[in-house]
């Protein structure tokens, strides 16, 4: 009785222990940090260390509290500000768009590859994702310079006289951006394609469905919960990328991503930043809400 | 009939995979260029990656991120086996969804929102606790163990929830205490998800430049952001030499981890997979 | 079943009672999984909790395991209660369904597994471990791991390693559920060559009724939650309390009557499905005012012929509506002139002889102690 007792006693302190590791982890360092976003948010940009006003003051006992709402009415009167929210969506949207479209023929092709094939495969996509992200967006400004590799091409076989400007637009920006979220796209469909019983098609072949018929009434309504998981995926960082409208984008390449940067770093006003976050979070709370419950429907399989 | 649909499909995968390694493959070609220029090929020359290990500040910045990486992937993947066995075995407690929400949000969450946000954070706590007291290699590892938890936490789940639940029981009903039996069966059948929730991380962390440039100081420049800077300016062919070497190293990495992987796969699904 | 294997079952268990289960219930949420069931194990005895799927036998032995934490109840070895212990703690070994061998230990390796927890020697364990091995017949298999074995190599395996501790109760989890049907019954007998060799009590939990015939002596019948009958295999199928028993075990043709007669040693029933009435050679000396009764007929205790049999009651008339040739019977069913459809087996004891075709006249007919009688 007295060993059970002792064991009683420590079971639920083992529990509290390992639930409390993670759980502690990412309170204070990832949901607590939004709360001084939205602290500082409505706080002033002032010339100091940090460089914005604080929320509180006490002087003569008095406690003050100071918040100003002059950010956000700053930000949303902006037309660089709202187009360039705007710009993101439809950027990240389009490009969403060109993965899958690329990416589901893909991914289509590996779950119907032999069993055996199929690792290798998926490796062969996946493999390029896990090199250095920022050197594949940067082998990308040598291929599409004016001086770089493609316009050489073309102007050494004769097609073209002068160099097609393509670094520095958003073509640019939508290759690179495709370019380097495609394996994100590719790995969800193929988890979810895979799965597919094949019986289903041949049942549908059975009772007359030619391949059109069978890939829209079956395959892609039975595949809704990948498209959307790697859809999401793509969508909501393509929507806060900040390093391929730098480096492939020109000055028609208004993200947000890099208005914030440019606040931050070049204009150091961290409040305004923090305004764009918060709201960029408030777009991007829909779709990421989205992908939570795909990702614990997933998991409850 | 499903044949003439295969073909398409294998088209597209063929032209993806074509498109993912062309670049890649160009940059390697490029970076034994003796020419600056891409368009001129000046004959095979090995100069950029002398010049390239001759770069005191490249070097310097690449041991700080392998350092930062090691750290952050081995602490990301403690604080994820926890994580997955609370996703995983404990299936209510109070905060489940906020957990579990907290868990998957990084995983999307733009970079930049990441970064400025644990940047305030460290700032504040610097104000009000006096620590982190400056911000540098500590603030950095910090930022990656918390998204890289996310991504291992993905890849250990998947793994846990596929194993066999009895095979603890089982330990359990043997005479294991809780703690053995998790130590002696289910770590080691987990043990290859853990092994590639490491690698991930490990690559995670020594990719990342935008939140590291939000949460690192003085003297803790990281490797992305020292080639960032430099791609900035343009193309340089240090950096396709630089670029080359990384793609050497993580395709045998990748290659090696996943024959690695795969044997271990084979030997332990092989039972699990029986009925 | 022939009678001299039930009596030698019958020896193998002794009257002492080695574990009692008291009220026990399970509740998950508002649904009730396990309903107040008390239950005594025999010492040295097989008992089978046979139930569909959802009947609560599962919990019920998962609540011995201590898997599952029961919700009000007791469970008892003896006079210590055993409740509240941690399954590490308990005496029990269970063999699980999918086997649960761990898949990066060897066959030794997993054979020694619980002893190594109680801290034994390496010599001792050693030694148990071939006697285990020995007992199960795998010597030759100790080095390899748990993929390189067939089925039934993996399932001695399992049984090995729940008997090396020498577990006072050995709870068996639908034990033959990962074989063929094939292997099934060879497994079936060697499992409880094994069992009475070692002498362990065993619950075995299955939803497959030959198994447990076959393996038990004793069973019980689950379902909802509620035990509805304990008895031997030969209790069970001959005199079952109730509908649900006599349905779940075999095939069965029950008919709703009324009592006219109920003597001390025969009974008379009314069934407006029958031509004449049915006589039992027993009575139930009731006295209870409701006459509603249920008579039920096992099929292979229903006869057919096209002649009309010299009786005056337990004879019905009706047509072949269906044949099902199965070889060793065969199965008729016949519509008897209310509609009610009648099965009957016949067995084929001579090779192609006469038999009543589709849509012939005959008549089912049955001996007078060959019915049940039962109240619901």
């Amino acid at each position: 009785m007295s060993t059970y007792t002792t064991i009683k006693r420590l079971l639920p302190k083992g529990r509290c222990l390992i639930l409390s590791g993670p759980f502690l982890w990412l309170l204070v360092f990832f949901l607590m940090p939004f709360i001084f976003v939205a602290k500082i948010s409505v706080a002033e940009a002032e010339l100091s260390i940090p460089p914005y006003t604080a929320m509180f003051d006490w002087i003569d006992g008095v406690l003050g509290i100071r918040v100003s709402i002059n950010n956000f009415l700053w930000v949303l009167d902006d037309p660089l500000y709202v187009q360039a929210y705007l710009n993101s969506i439809k950027m990240a949207f389009f490009s969403t768009l060109f993965c899958l479209l690329l990416g589901y023929p893909m991914a289509y092709a590996i779950a119907k590859a032999p069993k055996e094939q199929q690792t290798v495969w998926l490796l062969l996509v996946l493999l390029p994702s896990w090199t250095s992200f920022l050197i594949r967006v940067y082998a990308w400004v040598g291929l599409l310079k004016n001086n770089g590799l493609i316009n050489g091409l073309l102007m050494w076989l004769g097609i073209i006289d002068d160099p097609i400007q393509m670094i520095n637009t958003n073509f640019a920006v939508y290759v690179g951006i495709v370019y380097s979220y495609l394996p994100f796209m590719v790995l969800p469909l193929y988890a979810n394609l895979v799965k597919h019983d094949n019986a289903l098609l041949e049942a549908a072949a059975d009772l007359g469905a030619g391949h059109f018929t069978r890939l829209f009434r079956i395959t892609l309504p039975l595949s809704i919960n990948g498209i959307v998981a790697g859809s999401m995926l793509v969508f909501i960082p393509v929507v806060g990328e900040y390093v391929i409208p730098e480096l492939l984008g020109g000055t028609e390449t208004i993200m947000i991503g890099k208005v914030l940067w440019q606040e931050f770093f070049n204009n150091r006003d961290w409040p305004v930043a923090s305004a764009l976050a918060l709201i960029m979070v408030f777009i991007l709370i829909i779709p990421i809400t989205l992908f939570h419950r795909f990702q614990n429907k997933e998991a409850n399989l | 009939m499903i044949g003439s649909k295969l073909s398409f499909s294998k088209f597209m995968f063929w032209f993806g995979i074509a498109f993912l390694y062309l670049p890649m493959a160009v940059l390697i070609f490029y970076s034994f260029n003796a020419s600056r220029l891409v368009t001129v090929w000046a004959g095979f020359s090995g100069k950029w990656y002398v010049e390239l290990f001759q770069d005191q500040q490249i070097m310097s910045a690449v041991g700080r991120s392998l350092q930062i990486a090691f750290y952050s992937a081995s602490s990301a993947v403690v604080l994820a086996v926890m994580a997955s066995i609370i996703m995983v075995r404990f299936k209510k407690f109070t905060g489940r969804t906020l957990f579990s929400g907290m868990v998957t949000a990084p995983l999307v969450m733009p970079d930049v929102i990441i970064g400025l946000s644990m940047l305030l954070l460290f700032v504040a706590m610097g104000q009000h606790l006096g620590w982190p007291e400056n911000r540098g290699m500590l603030t950095v590892w910090i930022a990656h163990t918390t998204f890289c938890l996310a991504y291992s936490t993905v890849v250990i789940t998947s793994r846990l929830t596929e194993m066999d639940k009895s095979l603890e029981e089982a330990a359990l009903d043997l005479g294991a205490s809780p703690f053995k039996a998790f130590m002696q069966i289910t770590l080691p059948i987990i043990s290859p998800a853990i092994i590639s929730a490491w690698l991930l991380s490990f690559t995670l962390s020594l990719d990342d430049v935008v939140i590291a440039s939000f949460v690192t100081g003085p003297g803790a420049t990281t490797l992305p952001i020292e080639v960032f800077s430099s791609v900035r300016l343009g193309v340089t062919p240090k950096i396709n030499a630089l670029a080359t070497l990384i793609i050497g190293v993580v395709s045998l990495v990748a290659i090696g981890s996943w024959f690695f992987t795969r044997k271990m796969n084979e030997r332990i699904s092989a039972q699990l997979n029986v009925d | 079943m022939t009678s001299s294997e039930i009596t030698r079952k019958n020896s193998r268990a002794q009257d002492e009672v080695l574990l009692s289960i008291k009220n026990i219930t399970k509740k998950y949420d508002d649904a009730l999984a396990v309903d107040d069931i008390s239950l005594d194990i025999k010492k040295g005895e097989i008992f089978a909790l046979l139930g569909a799927s959802g009947s609560g036998k599962s919990t019920l032995l998962r609540m011995l395991a201590g898997f599952e934490k029961a919700t009000s109840g007791k469970i008892c070895i003896g006079s210590e209660d055993i409740t509240h212990l941690q399954p590490n703690e308990r005496p029990f070994n269970m063999m699980f369904q999918s086997y649960a061998l761990f898949p990066h230990m060897t066959v030794a390796k997993n054979i020694a597994f619980g002893l190594q927890q109680d801290g034994m020697a390496k010599a001792d364990i050693d030694a148990r471990v071939s006697e285990m091995l020995k007992l199960v017949h795998m010597e030759k298999y100790a080095k390899r791991k748990p993929h390189q074995l067939s089925g039934g190599q993996r399932q001695r395996v399992a049984l090995a390693r729940s008997l090396a501790k020498h577990p006072k109760l050995l709870l068996l989890d639908e034990p033959m559920g990962a074989l063929d049907k094939k292997l099934r019954t060879e497994m079936q007998l060697e499992v409880v060559d094994i069992i009475e060799r070692v002498g362990v009590t065993c619950v075995m939990v299955t939803h497959d009724q030959e198994e447990a015939m076959t393996m038990a002596d004793r069973i019980a019948i689950m379902d909802e939650g509620e035990i509805q009958q304990i008895g031997t295999p030969v209790d069970i199928y001959e005199s079952p309390l109730n509908r649900m028993v006599a349905e779940f075990i075999g095939s069965v043709n029950i008919f709703e009557s009324e009592i006219i007669e109920d003597e001390e040693h025969f009974m008379k029933l009314f069934c407006p499905d029958i031509d004449t009435d049915i006589y039992v050679g027993r009575g139930v000396s009731s006295g209870i005012d409701d006459r509603n009764m249920l008579f039920a007929l096992r099929p292979e205790k229903t006869f057919i012929s096209v002649e009309k049999p010299d009786m005056d009651h337990n004879v019905t008339e009706g047509t072949v509506e269906d044949i099902a040739y199965l070889g060793g019977h065969t199965v008729y069913y016949v519509k008897l002139t209310s509609g009610k459809i009648v099965q009957c087996f016949l067995a084929n004891t001579e090779r192609r002889a006469e038999r009543p075709d589709w849509d012939e006249k005959v008549y089912v007919f049955w001996q007078d102690d060959a019915g049940m009688v039962m109240r619901s």
